[in-house]
């Protein structure tokens, strides 16, 4: 996956004239964000598996700092809102957009959806639509590769919600007490669904509470995504070395919780003050101003991911629906027996 | 806009028969306080307490952080301390990060300290299918609480009996477990307010009919009233009856139905192993064996998680075409 990222963005990431990450930063969180859109698009053309689908919009950063920080072998899980999160970690945006389809090419074969992407040769332990869920999945990780004498870190992403579920803290101490290369990252995007930050916590300072854990604490709240880097792969390797970590990461969710809401709870003036912390803006500007990338470059970038994006759209709608008999599947290993249909057990007591 | 003085409604939701009966029962009780995730400034995840928070304000319509052990476990404190607290869970499949508080905790409190006190909590959420919400938002867990003695549970298939049972709800002295279905709140009906028939514990016979008794509960019954429609049209005369509470249940009308018509098909859209069919059809064998003819259907959820792929979903439940389908097959005997 990543060699085939590699080629198709090679000149994105050759083409910068100094050793910085910056294009491929931005050309990540670009990616996000077009691949969010599509989502919103797939929807909106009635091509989707319902409406519960969770957007990053806004949210690019994190995602890209933290996935970037990683490496290829490490793990991790996700919240609902997880698109973003798994595109930073190499998910294939046709895959992902045929899961979000409901459809037989999807990730999950379309029995997952949105809210359940996963692909655990991409070390993704899979995304969550329970608050916390994941979270003390990558203890157990983490327990593994200490036991297995592996050299990887599992990471578990979740929301500002989250960080009012008591499995957190229960698993923050796990981390503590035995030592786990694990890392908890808060994407904070200051909305527990209609809920503002403000009204579901007393003290909103988190990492206060992971540092009294003993873990090592980052806390991000500015736009620049080269920093975030840099910074969170200083917890990351850390981590790596059994010393857990926590990383939150401020941010906005530029539109509602799913695509039902209309966020009724917000108004119109806060979402046009917030989102003009947009860690793609800044990005490109950056570049620009510091001659990295010229306006035609980046609008050619654009132009790419814009296409790819398109195509992943395309791929998901002529992408077959499964049969029926898929509903069976998967529940147990394939060596035992799969549970009889409703129908078959019917039709047996009314022959008799 | 709904005048929420009005007394009766030709035509009503589901979600605002349920919005009504929490404004009066709130207007009549100052102790009855609502609280949960996203109930106040949003008004629910499904519309549900809409507009209450302006009405009640934020002492009485509370927003909590995304906590849901510790929602169920407030709401009993406070019930045992002298409020009448609705609690939310926004879907069902929550349950199982509550179920200690809800099992253990709720369900016990009268009986462990030997009927000292009380804890008048109202658990409203809502599940069920038909939203692609995918394993962990689309499921009918109405059997955990059926299994747990202490937790009444109700589960009403329209707006007339959503009203009247919350409002009992609200009155009576044990905790009650009130599951909505996703897929109902924008279901129309009518609402008498003033008809407070004594619907808690009685089921409702929504057809009378002789060849076949189809039980069901929640958005299932208005699949066995289609199909029992359909049923006419092949000379089988049905009789459809809504349970409306799963506890207290009501034995005697479903006992009495099937004594009758000798046949019965249970439907739900849970799980098929351990449901509450499972248990409907264990009374129906228990009093009616004699009488009956074929043995019970139990038509159900498949036995499996519920895929998320719309396609699939949709196969996962009853339909209205199978339940025709094998009540035709039920009734083929002419003995």
């Amino acid at each position: 996956m990543f060699l085939i990222y590699f080629l198709l963005y090679k000149n994105i990431i050759l083409m910068s004239n100094s050793n910085t990450l910056l294009p491929e930063l931005y050309s990540t969180m670009k990616r996000i964000r077009t691949f969010e859109e599509r989502v919103s698009e797939l929807f909106i053309k009635g091509e989707t598996a319902g409406s519960m689908l969770h957007l990053s919009i806004g949210e690019e950063l994190g995602a890209t700092c933290v996935g970037r920080a990683m490496q290829e072998k490490d793990t991790f899980t996700t919240n609902h809102r997880g698109h973003g999160i798994f595109i930073s970690k190499g998910g294939d945006p046709n895959r992902m957009m045929a899961e979000i389809a409901g459809k037989k090419d999807g990730y999950c074969k379309g029995k997952g959806g949105s809210m359940h992407i996963a692909d655990m040769k991409l070390g993704h332990l899979g995304a969550n639509a329970i608050v916390g869920g994941g979270i003390p999945i990558v203890i157990g990780a983490a327990m593994s590769y200490k036991y297995l004498k592996e050299e990887r870190v599992s990471v578990a992403f979740f929301g500002d919600g989250a960080m009012q579920q008591g499995i957190l803290y229960e698993s923050m101490n796990m981390a503590s007490l035995w030592k786990l290369p694990v890392v908890f990252c808060c994407i904070n995007n200051q909305y527990g669904m209609g809920t503002k930050i403000d009204d579901a916590v007393g003290v909103k300072q988190f990492s206060k509470r992971a540092e009294s854990f003993g873990l090592n604490t980052l806390h991000i709240n500015d736009l620049d995504v080269e920093n975030a880097y840099y910074k969170s792969k200083e917890i990351i390797d850390l981590a790596r070395k059994k010393q857990p970590g926590f990383i939150e990461i401020e941010c906005y969710r530029f539109f509602g919780h799913a695509r039902m809401d209309k966020s009724p709870y917000r108004d119109d003036e806060e979402e046009l003050e917030m989102r003009k912390k947009d860690p793609i803006l800044y990005a490109s500007s950056l570049m620009e101003k510091n001659n990295i990338l010229d306006k035609s470059e980046i609008e050619s970038i654009d132009r790419k991911i814009s296409d790819e994006m398109d195509k992943a759209m395309d791929f998901a709608i002529n992408s077959p629906i499964n049969d029926k008999s898929e509903i069976f599947k998967d529940v147990y290993s394939e060596e035992d027996p799969a549970p009889i249909s409703v129908d078959e057990r019917i039709n047996k007591i009314l022959s008799l | 806009m709904l005048d929420l003085n009005q007394e009766y409604f030709e035509k009503i939701t589901y979600r605002d028969a349920l919005r009504l009966a929490m404004h009066d029962a709130m207007k009549e009780d100052n102790k009855i306080i609502i609280m949960g995730e996203d109930v106040a400034k949003y008004g629910g995840a499904y519309g549900a307490t809409k507009d209450l928070l302006k009405l009640f304000g934020k002492e009485r319509i509370i927003d909590t952080p995304i906590s849901e052990p510790a929602i169920v476990g407030a709401a009993i404190g406070a019930a045992m301390s002298g409020l009448r607290p609705i609690a939310e869970l926004m879907y069902v499949d929550f349950f199982g990060m509550s179920m200690d508080q809800i099992g253990n905790q709720l369900a016990k409190i009268r009986y462990m300290f030997g009927g000292q006190i009380e804890a008048p909590v109202v658990l409203r959420t809502q599940g069920g299918t038909g939203r692609s919400g995918g394993a962990q938002h689309s499921q009918s867990l109405e059997s955990w609480i059926m299994h747990i003695p202490g937790l009444f549970l109700t589960m009403p298939s329209n707006p007339n009996d959503a009203y009247h049972l919350l409002r009992h709800a609200l009155k009576i002295n044990n905790p009650t477990i009130f599951i909505e279905h996703k897929l109902l709140y924008n279901s129309t009906g009518s609402l008498d307010k003033n008809k407070s028939d004594d619907i808690f514990g009685k089921a409702k016979i929504k057809k009378i009919g002789s060849d076949l008794s189809i039980i069901s509960y929640s958005r299932m019954t208005n699949f066995a009233k289609l199909a029992a429609e359909e049923l006419l049209k092949h000379n089988i005369n049905a009789e459809v009856i809504d349970l409306r509470t799963l506890n207290p249940l009501d034995r005697d009308t479903i006992i009495k139905s099937v004594n009758k018509t000798k046949r019965a098909l249970v439907l739900s859209e849970s799980y098929y192993t351990s449901s509450v069919p499972s248990e409907i059809t264990s009374i129906i064998f228990e009093h009616c064996y004699k009488n009956l003819i074929k043995p019970v259907v139990r038509y159900t959820g498949e036995d499996t998680p519920v895929p998320v792929a719309p396609n699939l979903e949709k196969n996962y439940v009853p339909t209205v075409e199978k339940i025709v389908e094998y009540s035709k097959k039920l009734c083929l005997s002419n003995q």
